[in-house]
C-alpha cells in the first residue's frame, strides 16, 4: 500500500501557517453562526429583557425555572415527559433496531436489500408531514367508522386527545419514524464482526442467544454508545413531533409537552395568553438542555467508545 | 441468527436457513410503515365522498383534483422553489468551505490545526437549536430576519462539522505521492485543490451531501422562527398552515403532505444505497 498522507510528516508544507487562509472560511461562519451563539446563549440566561433593555439578573431566570409556581410545574412536567420519550426511544426504537439488524444480517437472510430499503423510508420524511399525518390517521373521524365496520372499534379512540395516551402515542410514532437510523448503524457494526469467531461459535455449540450476547453485542459496543448518545441529544430536542401532532404548547392538558416545546413556547413564540416571549427563560432552559447532555454524552462516551 | 448446524435434520437445518421468524418479523414490520404511506397517497388520490366512506380502499374514482388545487391555488411552486434554493446554498457552501477547511487540516500539522480540528468536531455532538435565542437576536442585527439567508447560514454552519470531520480524515487517507508529484511540478496548493483533491473527494463529498441534504430539506424550526413573510416559505410553513386552511378538506391536506414528502422519498428510492451510507457516516466514526 502506498504510504497516505497521514503517515507523513510534511508533505507539501513550508510554512504551515498559510494553510489557515484554508480554514478561515468555515472558521468564521461555524464561530460566528454556531460556536458563538451556543456559548453566548448561556450568558442571555443570566439577563432579562430584549435586546436593548437588557437587564443582567443573575440566577433568577433558572430560579423562576426551578421554583416558580407557575413555570417550574410547566418545567418539570416537561423535563418528566422528556424522559419518558427518551425512554420509548431506548427500550423500543433501539431494541427493536438492534433485533431487526441481527435478523438482516443473518448470513443466510434473503431480500435484505428491499427491507432495508422499507425500515429506511420513513426517516426520509419530514418530521412535520409524518406527524401531521399520523395526527389525521389516528383522528377517529378519519377511520372510525370503518373500522368499527371491521370489528376494530378497540381502535377508535381519540388517542392524541386523551392526556393518559397522548404522549406514548406521539412516542410511538417518533420511534416508527425513525427505528431506520439504529437498525442501519447495527447492521453496520455487525457486517463488521468476523465470520470466523461466529463460526467458532457454532462450533462450541453456542446458540444464537448466547453468539448474540457474548460475541456481537460487546463488539458493537461502540455503536450501542453512538446511538444512545444521538438518542439522548434528537430526544431532548425533538419539537417538531409535538408541534405537528397535538400543537406547541403540548396538549391535552401539557401532557405532550417536551423540553423542546417549553423552550418554544418560553423562549421563541411567547406563553398563549401574553404572548411575550421571555428570552432569558429560554436561554435558562437551552442552558439546562446542555448541561445534561454533557453530563450525559460524556460518561457515555468514555464507557463505549475504548481507550480514546 | 438462525445459522445452519452441523448436527440436527437436514430438513430442520433447511427450514433454520429459511429464517421463518425474520421474514415474518421483516413483513409485520413492512406493514407497518407502508400502511401509513399506502394511506396517505391514496387518500390524496380520492374525492371528500370517496375517502369518507372506505379510507382503506383504493381510490375510485381516482382525481387530480386535490393536487391541481393546492398547485394552483396555493403558493406551493413559491415554497418548493424557497425550499430548494435554500437547500441547493447550503450544500454547495458546506462542501466548498469544508472541503477547503479538510484540505487545509490534513496538511497542517502543528498545535493550533489540533486545535481547530476539535474546535469543529465538538459541534457534531452540540445540537444547533441551544443558540436559537442568540441567533434570532443575530439576524435581527444583521437584518436578515425573513431573509433565506437567515436560514442559508445557520444550515451552513451547522453541516460544516461533519463535513470538516468527514473531508478532513478522507483527505487524510489519500497517497501522499499525488501531491509530491503535483507539488514536483510546481502546481500550486489551490491548483492542487481544484485539480487533484476535488476530483478525489467526490465520493466523500457526496457521503456530507447526503447527511446534509435530508434534516436541511426537513427542517422545521428554524424556518418557523426565521420566516414570516409569505413570499419566503419553506414547504413545509405551508405544512404549518394547514390546520386553518382545509380543516375539513382532508383529501387537499394529504395531497399536500404527499407533494412535501415525496420529493426526498423518490430520492431516496433511487439512490438508496448512498443515503444509508451518508445518513449513517456519523456511526462509523473511528
Amino acid at each position: 500500500m502506498q504510504p497516505t498522507l497521514r503517515a507523513r510528516k510534511n508533505s507539501l508544507n513550508p510554512g504551515g501557517f498559510y494553510w489557515f487562509w484554508y480554514l478561515l472560511p468555515a472558521l468564521l461562519l461555524y464561530t460566528v453562526f454556531m460556536a458563538y451563539p451556543m456559548l453566548d446563549s448561556i450568558r442571555l440566561s443570566l439577563y432579562t429583557g430584549t435586546t436593548g433593555q437588557r437587564v443582567y439578573a443573575g440566577l433568577a431566570n433558572y430560579l423562576r425555572l426551578f421554583t416558580d409556581p407557575v413555570v417550574s410545574v410547566r418545567f418539570w412536567n416537561a423535563f418528566k415527559n422528556t424522559w419518558v420519550f427518551f425512554a420509548f426511544h431506548m427500550l423500543v426504537q433501539n431494541v427493536l433496531g438492534m433485533l431487526f439488524a441481527v435478523v438482516l444480517t443473518s448470513r443466510t437472510m434473503k431480500g435484505r436489500k428491499i427491507y432495508q430499503t422499507i425500515i429506511f423510508i420513513p426517516c426520509t420524511i419530514a418530521v412535520m408531514v409524518s406527524g401531521y399525518l399520523f395526527r389525521l390517521l389516528l383522528n377517529p373521524q378519519f377511520a372510525g367508522p370503518s373500522l368499527r365496520a371491521m370489528g376494530l372499534s378497540f381502535l377508535v379512540r381519540p388517542w392524541l386527545g386523551d392526556p393518559g395516551t397522548a404522549l406514548n402515542v406521539v412516542s410511538l410514532v417518533s420511534v416508527w419514524q425513525w427505528v431506520g437510523i439504529p437498525t442501519m448503524m447495527f447492521v453496520a457494526g455487525l457486517q463488521g464482526v468476523a465470520e470466523d469467531l461466529l463460526e467458532a461459535a457454532d462450533i462450541a455449540g453456542c446458540n444464537a442467544w448466547q453468539a448474540f450476547r457474548y460475541i456481537k453485542l460487546p463488539l458493537i459496543m461502540p455503536v450501542v454508545g453512538m446511538i444512545a448518545i444521538l438518542t439522548f441529544v434528537s430526544n431532548f430536542n425533538a419539537f417538531d413531533v409535538v408541534y405537528a401532532m397535538t400543537g406547541p404548547s403540548g396538549p391535552p392538558n401539557y401532557a405532550t409537552d417536551l423540553i423542546g416545546s417549553l423552550f418554544y413556547c418560553y423562549g421563541v413564540a411567547g406563553e398563549h395568553p401574553i404572548g411575550i416571549p421571555e428570552p432569558g427563560v429560554g436561554a435558562a432552559i437551552s442552558t439546562a438542555v446542555f448541561v445534561m447532555l454533557l453530563l450525559g454524552v460524556l460518561p457515555t462516551l468514555r464507557a463505549t467508545q475504548g481507550k480514546e | 441468527m438462525a445459522r445452519e448446524k452441523t448436527r440436527g435434520s437436514v430438513g430442520g437445518a433447511r427450514l433454520k436457513r429459511m429464517n421463518l421468524p425474520g421474514h415474518l418479523l421483516m413483513l409485520v414490520w413492512a406493514f407497518v410503515v407502508l400502511l401509513p404511506v399506502y394511506l396517505l397517497v391514496v387518500n390524496a388520490l380520492k374525492t371528500r365522498v370517496g375517502m369518507y366512506s372506505d379510507p382503506f380502499a383504493l381510490p375510485s374514482p381516482l382525481t387530480l383534483d386535490n393536487f391541481r388545487a393546492i398547485i394552483n391555488q396555493g403558493n406551493f411552486f413559491m415554497y418548493f422553489t424557497n425550499s430548494l434554493v435554500v437547500v441547493i446554498l447550503s450544500l454547495g457552501a458546506i462542501l466548498l468551505m469544508g472541503s477547503l477547511a479538510g484540505y487545509g487540516l490534513a496538511h497542517w500539522k502543528s498545535k493550533a490545526a489540533r486545535g481547530l480540528y476539535f474546535f469543529f468536531i465538538i459541534g457534531m455532538m452540540l445540537p444547533i437549536k441551544i443558540a436559537t435565542i442568540r441567533l434570532m437576536e443575530l439576524m435581527k442585527l444583521l437584518g436578515l430576519f425573513n431573509q433565506l439567508w437567515s436560514i442559508i447560514l445557520v444550515y451552513t454552519a451547522m453541516g460544516l462539522p461533519i463535513a470538516v470531520f468527514v473531508l478532513t480524515e478522507f483527505i487524510r487517507g489519500l497517497p501522499g505521492d499525488l501531491y509530491e508529484a503535483a507539488h514536483m511540478d510546481g502546481a500550486r496548493r489551490g491548483k492542487i485543490y481544484l485539480s487533484v483533491v476535488l476530483p478525489l473527494i467526490k465520493p466523500a463529498l457526496a457521503t456530507v451531501g447526503i447527511y446534509n441534504l435530508v434534516p436541511i430539506w426537513n427542517d422545521l424550526w428554524f424556518p418557523l422562527i426565521f420566516i414570516t413573510q409569505e413570499d419566503k416559505k419553506t414547504v413545509l410553513l405551508a405544512v404549518t398552515k394547514l390546520q386553518g386552511q382545509y380543516t375539513t378538506d382532508w383529501p387537499k391536506v394529504f395531497a399536500l403532505l404527499t407533494l412535501s414528502a415525496l420529493p426526498v422519498i423518490i430520492l431516496y428510492l433511487s439512490m438508496s444505497k448512498q443515503f444509508v451510507t451518508g445518513l449513517t457516516a456519523g456511526a462509523v466514526k473511528g
